[in-house]
């Protein structure tokens, strides 16, 4: 909301001299935040002057110009000057406005005596826009159109209200009552204690009769009526071409609305200072009285804006006995639209259902001056000041005379009275208010109190249909004594439990990861269809309303971003990368949906919280992580190694640990991996996800390189099999002995697998087994290769004998030859 | 040649084996050297095994003589010993010298997502207090989202223009726009009192711009119990503030709306270490639970209030760390991640 400061200070005192800044600060305490100051930016001289003769001089570029004569004072020396002025739309005797040297115009346009084509033009005569009258190239300014005929040499700052400046502040959607200058009035008043004068209080109300009105609700949205009160008066013999005062195409302009004709510009100026939406017919363009009713379907009106729309059955409508004539709140039609020709016009002051308005304007799209302040709440007992302080101002302005038609509707309603305990601002805030401070400060905001005992009744006033709720009076008690005056305290919990283990295990995880080399990375969910299948997918859940269309689908796997993100850093310059990133995804499933939600002030029953959560698609925590390039850079003495599946295996290992798990790998090819460089990862036999390396073929399709490592584990998974707590070992202290093992078998037996047969065939004895050579080629028979692993054998309560290792050794050899056809090597 | 065992003979083949001694000058010639100055044939063995074909007699003085300077000797031999193998283990870890500065590096650093790493920060604070930290999904129910929070079903938040809507819209399900619904969750589940910390991803339809982003992170507190008001609401807010920006960080409370708190108020910090001098940054919302948000709960708002308050995760760190583009938190550039390792 703008708020002209010389407007305001009609309605509430302001210091002398207050900037829209000081405003602003003031307004800020009572919750309406700052946006800006406007205007104001304008410094003299600017004058009146007369063009006495000019000459039309053409320029070598093609412009022509006009070289004039202006008379800018009644008398002096330099009371006659040369201006250059490239627009063409004024005539000799015109009356315009000049800026002199020395004036500053709004964006810091200094003016100086300069030369231009060929004269030295000392000054300027202003357009509308260079003035910040008007966004429009419109050409100069002719004093005559906008009905002036000021004395030459007349300060022209003065005349047009130039100087005036604007306070903008943010209206919370509660505070329907402060997009008007009525409302910011009273809220400044009750921020600095300055005396409020409500410009409803300076309106002499008209009335008229014998207008037919018949208001109806066929389809009440939530069972209220669309139309609470409906106000009419006709005003005849209007000047529609009467020029607006420059005061009041200032006042609008500030306000952020354009001037458009007299008619129209009372009817904002009106919103704008009361707060009440108005509309103007052109009464002879009306066939009969007006009806407000619901559309039917299939029904059009072509509304002001020219556009033909198509209606609802919700959509509340004006109509007359030809049908549709407004979109009722949102914006009038065009058939009764007031014009140059209109002489007779009826005014319209309605109070319709917030809901209805709302809808009707999201449905069309249509978010109108009217249709945000119906939105928010106007006050109910306004309408008709609005429409008599219009009526004034169309005989003022346009020589209008009230005909004495009219007409009123008002649903039957009761002002609204709250219980409030007159302790339950000071138990709800925590500053001790006395009994008279509540008092005081409802009775401020115009609320009428009546005490009884320790409860006040409060009736609140009819400009505050937000305040429903006790809790909302501790707010207007709170606000107008002040926050500041809240005390501090830090109240005690009760003894926490510290993070869960879910959460701690999800901090290990990233710990330990980064601790060793990933950089953890946040990607976007979104995702299109081919992307979100690189690694397979089953059922996805799609957004109705995406950003961007294509990409419309949620990501059942993080891999994509990682993608994406690898992709990204790449085409920034970095070569070696290893990448994290532990977020949702999110599992289209065929679950139940709640059609019809529960209200929101009641606690849903058991069955129904089941239900809504039942409706809600898995989304389980994974964890991915990528690898390209160097995992180890060349260095003096050191060759590069290569990133890969190696590091792939080792974060899943690492990921299971952080669980206080471990984890199997089992050679596979899921989707999206290289066929034979990717494994499963399991634990107690549960897949929990995949590691190895990106598919070539999508590496390359994304500029990656071709060896890409990549993993991605469900954590939800893991976490379900993480033990509470884990018991320890005892560790043997004996000395171990020592053996190497090296193993003959068929290449497609798994290190993996022959190392469990190798622990299950040693028995007890063996304490470690570690893979350290896999040999192929060479005089080896075709189809077999040669793993050496070296074994640690130690006993509990004894040094081992070798004789006693190479039993347990054979054992193993045993069982190996017995599960893969092994044969030992020596 | 022969050898008599005399005073001055074993005198002079005493300086005679201690000036070879002294004359080696590594531990190569020493060892050399050994034989002839301790060995079977040095001069000072030679007149020892004089020693037995003296009559009886003398055999004792004679004896001394000679021990006295073997003794002699083998002292200056072990301590020449000692000089020479240190030099030698000098030398010896000379030759391994190597420029450290062009260590190869076998470590690799990571580094966290500052913003990951700030919700954590937070989260530690809290459960300092004693709060414990809730989660939640981030594709929820409307209910949870919305009815339950005191939006009306015409509320403007609901429309399409703010809120991403999950396919068919009539299924209810959207991205949440505010980690709100956890806190719902949390009265739902919870025992009362409760005092929960909720950070999360959240979701509206804004563009991506320098300071907007369609996903982004936020944290919300609720505390229920009895007896809590505005001033617990403002104390808890003031040493949030203190340990994020310092002691000298304070907060102010402005009156403001939301649907699901009454009284409201707009969040400001006092930033004392804020680029260009200290300021007041706006920082987030707060406010009284409203008793609609209560009763969706099925809790009795005459006899328990509480607060709830919420702070952009991204705002945060921007006027917190001097991130001045929105589009470096979401790019996935590591160099972002990379200048924080893993310390906000």
């Amino acid at each position: 909301m703008r708020i002209p400061l010389s407007w305001l200070g009609e309605f509430v005192e302001l210091p002398d001299n207050a900037t829209p800044h000081d405003v602003m600060a003031e307004l800020v305490k009572v919750g309406l935040e700052e946006e800006g100051a406007h205007g104001g930016d304008l410094s003299g001289p600017i004058v009146v002057g007369e063009v006495l003769e000019f000459v039309e001089e053409e320029q070598s570029n093609g412009k022509t110009i006009r070289w004039c004569q202006v008379r800018v004072a009644e008398s002096g020396d330099e009371a006659v000057r040369g201006i250059v002025c490239g627009a063409r739309n004024f005539f000799v005797g015109d009356k315009v406005v000049v800026t002199l040297p020395g004036a500053t115009l709004p964006g810091g346009f200094q003016i100086a005596a300069r030369k231009t084509y060929g004269h030295v033009s000392d000054g300027m005569i202003a357009s509308s826009r260079e003035l910040g009258l008007s966004d429009e190239h419109e050409g100069i300014l002719r004093l005559s159109t906008i009905g002036l005929d000021p004395i030459v040499g007349t300060d022209a700052i003065e005349l047009l209200g130039l100087a005036e400046s604007a306070a903008e502040v943010n209206v919370t959607p509660d505070r329907g009552y402060c997009l008007s200058i009525r409302g910011i009035a009273r809220e400044y008043s009750h921020a600095t204690g300055s005396k409020f004068t409500d410009p409803k209080d300076l309106v002499a109300l008209q009335a008229g009769t014998g207008f037919k009105l018949e208001i109806s609700d066929s389809a009440p949205i939530h069972g209220v009526q669309g139309c609470q009160g409906f106000f009419v008066l006709g005003v005849d013999g209007i000047d529609a071409k009467a020029p607006v005062p420059g005061w009041m195409v200032n006042r609008l302009k500030l306000a952020g609305m354009r001037s458009i004709s007299i008619a129209v510009d009372i009817t904002n100026y009106v919103m704008l200072e009361l707060g009440q939406p108005l509309h103007a017919y052109d009464a002879a363009k009306l066939d009969g009285g007006i009806s407000v009713r619901r559309a039917t379907s299939g029904e059009k009106l072509q509304t002001l804006d020219e556009k033909v729309r198509d209606l609802h059955s919700e959509d509340l409508l004006i109509c007359d006995e030809s049908g549709p004539i407004g979109l009722a709140g949102v914006m009038g039609g065009a058939r009764t639209e007031v014009s140059d020709t209109t002489t007779s016009v009826l005014l319209e002051a309605a109070a319709f259902d917030p809901i209805s308005i709302a809808r009707s304007a999201r449905r069309h799209k249509l978010p109108s001056e009217a249709s945000k302040r119906f939105e928010r709440g106007v006050d109910s007992e306004i309408g008709k000041f609005a429409a008599a302080r219009a009526a004034q101002l169309l005989v003022e302005l346009a020589r209008g005379k009230l005909n004495g038609v009219g007409a009123e509707f008002k649903a039957e309603s009761s002002p609204r009275v709250i219980e409030l305990p007159l302790d339950y601002p000071t138990q709800l805030v925590g500053v001790e208010y006395s009994k008279d401070q509540v008092v005081n400060t409802l009775t401020q905001i115009g609320a009428v109190v009546e005490v009884s005992g320790s409860v006040a009744k409060v009736q609140v006033p009819s400009w505050r249909p937000d305040l429903t709720h006790k809790t909302d009076l501790v707010e207007e008690v709170a606000r107008l004594i002040g926050y500041d005056q809240i005390p501090v305290r830090i109240p005690v919990a009760p003894p926490g439990t510290g993070l869960t283990p879910r959460q701690q295990f999800r901090r290990r995880t990233l710990s330990s990861l980064t601790g060793s080399g990933f950089v953890e990375v946040l990607n976007y969910p979104f995702l299109s269809s081919e992307q979100n299948s690189w690694f397979g997918k089953g059922k996805v859940v799609t957004l109705e309303n995406a950003m961007q269309s294509e990409f419309s689908e949620l990501r059942t796997s993080l891999l994509p971003g990682l993608v994406l993100a690898a992709a990204r850093n790449l085409s920034r310059g970095t070569s070696d990368l290893a990448i994290i990133e532990e977020g949702s995804v999110f599992l289209g499933s065929s679950a139940e949906a709640v059609k019809e939600l529960p209200v929101g002030n009641q606690r849903p029953t058991k069955e129904m919280l089941d239900s809504l959560n039942a409706s809600i698609p898995e989304q389980p925590r994974h964890i991915a992580g990528l690898v390209l390039g160097d995992w180890i850079s060349q260095a003096p003495g050191q060759k590069s190694i290569e990133a890969g599946y190696p590091q792939m295996v080792q974060a899943a290992e690492s990921i299971a640990m952080a669980a206080g798990l471990t984890c199997e790998i089992r050679q596979a090819s899921p989707e999206g991996f290289h066929p034979g460089r990717s494994a499963e990862v399991l634990i107690n036999s549960v897949v929990v996800g995949f590691v190895g390396e990106l598919d070539p073929a999508l590496a390359s399709a994304n500029h990656l390189p071709r060896r890409v490592g990549a993993f991605e584990l469900n954590l939800e998974s893991i976490f379900a099999q993480a033990p509470e707590v884990l018991s320890a070992k005892e560790l043997r202290i004996m000395p171990a002995a020592t053996q190497d093992l090296s193993l003959l078998v068929e290449v497609s037996v798994s290190a993996a697998d022959l190392a469990k047969v190798i622990a299950e065939g040693a028995g007890d004895l063996l304490e470690q087994v570690s893979l350290v050579d896999d040999y192929r080629g060479g005089n080896l028979p075709e189809g077999q290769k040669s793993l050496t692993f070296a074994l640690k054998f130690r006993a509990a309560d004894r040094t081992l004998t070798q004789a006693e290792a190479t039993t347990a050794r054979d054992g193993a050899v045993a069982l190996a030859n017995q599960r893969f056809g092994a044969t030992q090597r020596v | 040649m022969s050898v008599e065992l005399t005073p001055e003979a074993v005198s002079a083949a005493l300086q005679e084996a201690v000036s070879l001694v002294q004359n080696s000058h590594d531990f190569a010639t020493l060892k050399a050297n050994k034989g002839l100055i301790v060995g079977e044939s040095s001069a000072l063995s030679q007149l020892n095994a004089l020693i037995k074909n003296l009559p009886g007699d003398q055999k004792a003085e004679a004896g001394k003589l000679v021990g006295g300077a073997r003794a002699q000797l083998n002292s200056a031999f072990a301590e020449k010993e000692a000089e020479l193998e240190k030099v030698a283990a000098a030398l010896a870890l000379e030759a391994e010298r190597v420029d450290i500065t062009a260590a190869p590096k076998y470590l690799r650093s990571g580094a966290r997502h500052p913003l990951s790493l700030l919700m954590d920060q937070i989260g530690d604070v809290f459960v300092g207090m004693g709060w414990e930290i809730a989660d939640g999904p981030e594709l929820e129910n409307e209910w949870f989202n919305f009815d339950a929070l005191n939006f009306h079903p015409d509320h403007p938040a609901r429309a399409m223009q703010d809120t991403f809507f999950v396919s068919p819209v009539e299924n209810h399900l959207l991205l949440r726009t505010h980690t709100s619904p956890v806190q719902v969750r949390s009265l739902l589940e919870r025992k009362l009192p409760v005092y929960v910390l909720c950070p999360g991803r959240v979701f509206r339809t804004d563009e991506l711009d320098a300071t907007h982003t369609p996903v982004f992170h936020q944290v919300e507190g609720l505390a229920i119990d009895k007896g809590l008001t505005m001033a617990d609401l403002r104390g808890t807010l003031e040493h949030f503030a203190r340990v994020m920006f310092g002691p000298e960080a304070k907060i102010r409370l402005r009156p403001s709306f939301f649907p699901f708190t009454e009284p409201s108020a707009e969040l400001d910090v006092w930033h004392p270490g804020a680029k260009g001098g200290a300021r007041w940054v706006e920082w987030g919302g707060c406010g009284m639970v409203n008793p609609n948000v209560l009763l969706a709960a099925g809790i009795d708002p005459e006899v328990y209030s509480g607060f709830a308050f919420g702070m952009g995760i991204e705002r945060t760190l921007m006027f917190r760390n001097g991130v001045s583009d929105m589009h470096d938190m979401v790019e996935a550039d590591v160099r972002f991640s990379e200048q924080f390792g893993s310390v906000i």
